[in-house]
């Protein structure tokens, strides 16, 4: 099969070669059209799918729900529930679309009747629509895919990203997907590559099998000709062969030209992260992000517990800023965050929702406090927008340490700050009471420039070097060095090297970068000299 | 040819009808037989195939109804003797446990 190239942009550097993975509708939109060829097949597979799934649950149900799925597994094993689904992919329909009308159809069928035991089977019916219409767009929890695969799809959630197993390589590449948004900010921290923006029509690529991604030419690579590999195999080592230079920078103390000393600090997004990290590159850790934790609902005290003590037990003493669940906007969690908000990055997410839902606050809170007992734990709370919501959140704290010791449950109270990354924030920073500042550059821009962090057509405005972004981030530095408290930055930016002499221009002497760019961020923090800087 | 074609006809008593539980177990022993075997709510049809619980369910035939079969092919006798006998034994769901539930005996 000839070799298919797309162009598009990059969310993540590297180069990734591997089996081709098309995750059909993997962001719940409508799925592209391919030929009925290969919607036949998606639906094929998305139902034995569905009945793995089914027959998995039957395995271990009580005999009451037994028999529910005996019924549906009887029903999607029956080929008859799917003859009118695959005669409209025939004629054009796509497979998601085509199964939906065919079971609606009998939906309707059993609703309209009068017995109320036939008319009761229309869930059953629902059940299995979903749970298919799931398995077409990838959502299934239990198709696990091939490590070391090139992911393609329209979009990829950060849940998913976390589900797929990393360690034996692979890429991203999304018809839609963003550089800023949250699965490339975990992508880059794993060193995945990944590249968005792609046009080109899934379904079309479906029955494709290899694929290279190539982000210095921002390349897409289907099924590549022996040349294109060979030539993919050579500017790969090239890279790799810089990539070692860079090593070098990573595991010495980062200093400027003019011989100031920069902490830096490295952003976990999955515990696993460090496993594989010497403590020795970082001054620590200076942002965890929880929402891995509450993947699957809400986690428990103990689990919370064992994951922060280990972190805390990796930094040998060093500082493990730890975020409070930052659920909304981006990152939902069901059974947490308020579905359909008109305008979610305004809405309640962050600190907010903590403190409108306070008992998991409460049990991370609880977590945090005897993890600290072995290692420089700091709580930190995010989108905090007024000092009332600091004290709030201090109240939380205090009471979790008093009922832990009236307990007997060893316990520490850790340091309490804030994310400076909602505008009012940073303007009346000084009424903050906070152990210490950390500036969420990703928010703080999208807020100041009034421009979606996850939308592509205003992505030219999202600057963190903008003169308005930097005003502020020197207004937090300011106070931060006035009252003595401890001021760093966490957001993609003080991983990116052309805006570090910025951000340390603006007076910043501590940065948190994901661990993949700690080469890139110290060899260009010894490019700074700040001698020369206003 | 060693093909027959039977008929037979059994009353549905089950409270309930074909419903869902009652259909998984008529096709399911429908299946078991290599003949082609079909079902109808009446003498002259409509007639649907008894092995898919698709359009086994589509019948909606409620209690009181008289369930006709007819089977072709070479063990045509016995599925008809097979499935006319769990029409006649109420699918098993008379044999309730303590709860109310169908009982687990016949698994």
């Amino acid at each position: 099969m000839a070799e298919l190239r797309f162009s598009g942009r990059v969310a993540s550097g590297g180069f990734a070669a591997g089996p081709l993975a098309v995750l059909l509708n993997a962001a719940g939109g409508a799925r592209g059209a391919g030929e009925p060829a290969a919607e036949a097949q998606a639906l094929r597979q998305a139902i034995a799918s569905a009945l793995r799934q089914l027959l998995d649950l039957a395995a271990r149900a009580e005999s009451d729900g037994a028999d529910i799925l005996a019924f549906q597994i009887a029903m999607l094993e029956d080929e008859t529930l799917a003859e009118a689904a695959f005669s409209a992919i025939e004629v054009g329909a796509t497979a998601d679309r085509a199964w939906r009308m065919a079971l609606d159809d009998q939906i309707l069928e059993y609703e309209s009747t009068e017995d109320e035991h036939f008319r009761a089977r229309s869930s059953d019916l629902r059940d299995m629509r979903d749970r298919v219409l799931g398995a077409l767009s990838g959502a299934a929890t239990d198709s696990r895919l091939p490590s070391g695969a090139i992911l393609v799809g329209e979009d990829l959630t950060p849940s998913r990203f976390l589900a797929t197993d990393w360690s034996g390589g692979g890429g991203i590449a999304l018809t839609r997907g963003s550089a800023s948004g949250h699965v490339a900010t975990l992508a880059r921290a794993r060193g995945v590559p990944m590249i968005v923006g792609l046009a080109f029509d899934l379904g079309g690529v479906a029955h494709r099998t290899e694929a290279l991604i190539d982000s210095e030419s921002a390349t897409l690579c289907l099924d590549p000709e022996p040349a294109t590999r060979e030539d993919f195999a050579a500017r790969a080592r090239a890279a790799r062969r810089s990539r070692s230079a860079l090593d070098a920078f990573r595991m010495r103390p980062a200093v400027t030209a003019d011989g100031t000393p920069i902490a830096v600090f490295v952003n976990i997004g999955d515990p696993a992260e460090v496993e594989t990290l010497d403590p020795a590159c970082c001054d620590g850790i200076g942002l965890v992000r929880t929402e891995f934790l509450f993947n699957q609902g809400l986690p428990d005290q103990e689990t919370q517990y064992r994951v922060y003590r280990r972190l805390a037990e990796w930094a040998g003493g060093k500082p493990v800023t730890i975020r409070t669940l930052d659920a909304g906007a981006d990152k939902p969690i069901s059974g947490l965050t308020l579905e359909h908000e008109a305008n979610p990055f305004l809405g309640l997410r962050g600190i907010r929702l903590s403190l409108a839902r306070p008992e998991p606050f409460r049990t991370q809170l609880e977590a945090l406090c005897r993890a600290a007992v072995y290692g420089a734990i700091e709580v930190m709370l995010p989108m905090v927008t007024l000092p009332r919501e600091l004290e709030l959140a201090r109240g939380h704290l205090e009471q979790a340490l008093a009922e832990l010791r009236s307990a007997g449950v060893e316990c520490r109270r850790p340091e309490l700050g804030i994310m400076v990354e909602v505008p009012a924030a940073a303007i009346a920073v000084e009424a903050f009471d906070a152990a210490f500042f950390s500036i969420g550059s990703n928010d703080l821009t999208q807020y100041v420039m009034a421009a979606a962090r996850d939308s592509d057509v205003v992505a030219a405005l999202i600057d963190p070097s903008h003169p308005a972004v930097l005003r502020l981030i020197a207004q937090v530095a300011a106070h931060g060095a006035q009252v003595g408290r401890k001021v760093s930055l966490c957001g993609d930016a003080g991983g990116e090297p052309k805006h570090i002499e910025a951000l340390l221009g603006a007076g910043l002497r501590a940065l948190s970068v994901s661990p993949a760019a700690l080469g890139h961020a110290k060899e260009a923090i010894a490019r700074v000299d700040l001698r020369s800087l206003g | 040819m060693d093909d027959f074609t039977a008929t037979s006809s059994a009353a549905l008593t089950n409270p309930i009808g074909l419903h869902a539980r009652p259909s998984v177990k008529l096709t399911k022993l429908a299946k078991r037989f290599e003949s082609q075997i079909e079902l109808a709510p009446a003498e002259d049809g409509p007639w649907v195939d008894a092995k898919s619980i698709v359009k086994v369910m589509a019948v909606k035939a409620s209690k009181g109804t008289i369930l006709h079969f007819r089977a072709t092919g070479p063990d045509a006798h016995a599925a008809l003797a097979a499935l006319g006998a769990l029409v006649a034994l109420n699918f098993h769901e008379d044999e309730l446990d303590h709860e109310g539930r169908p009982g687990s005996a016949h698994g």
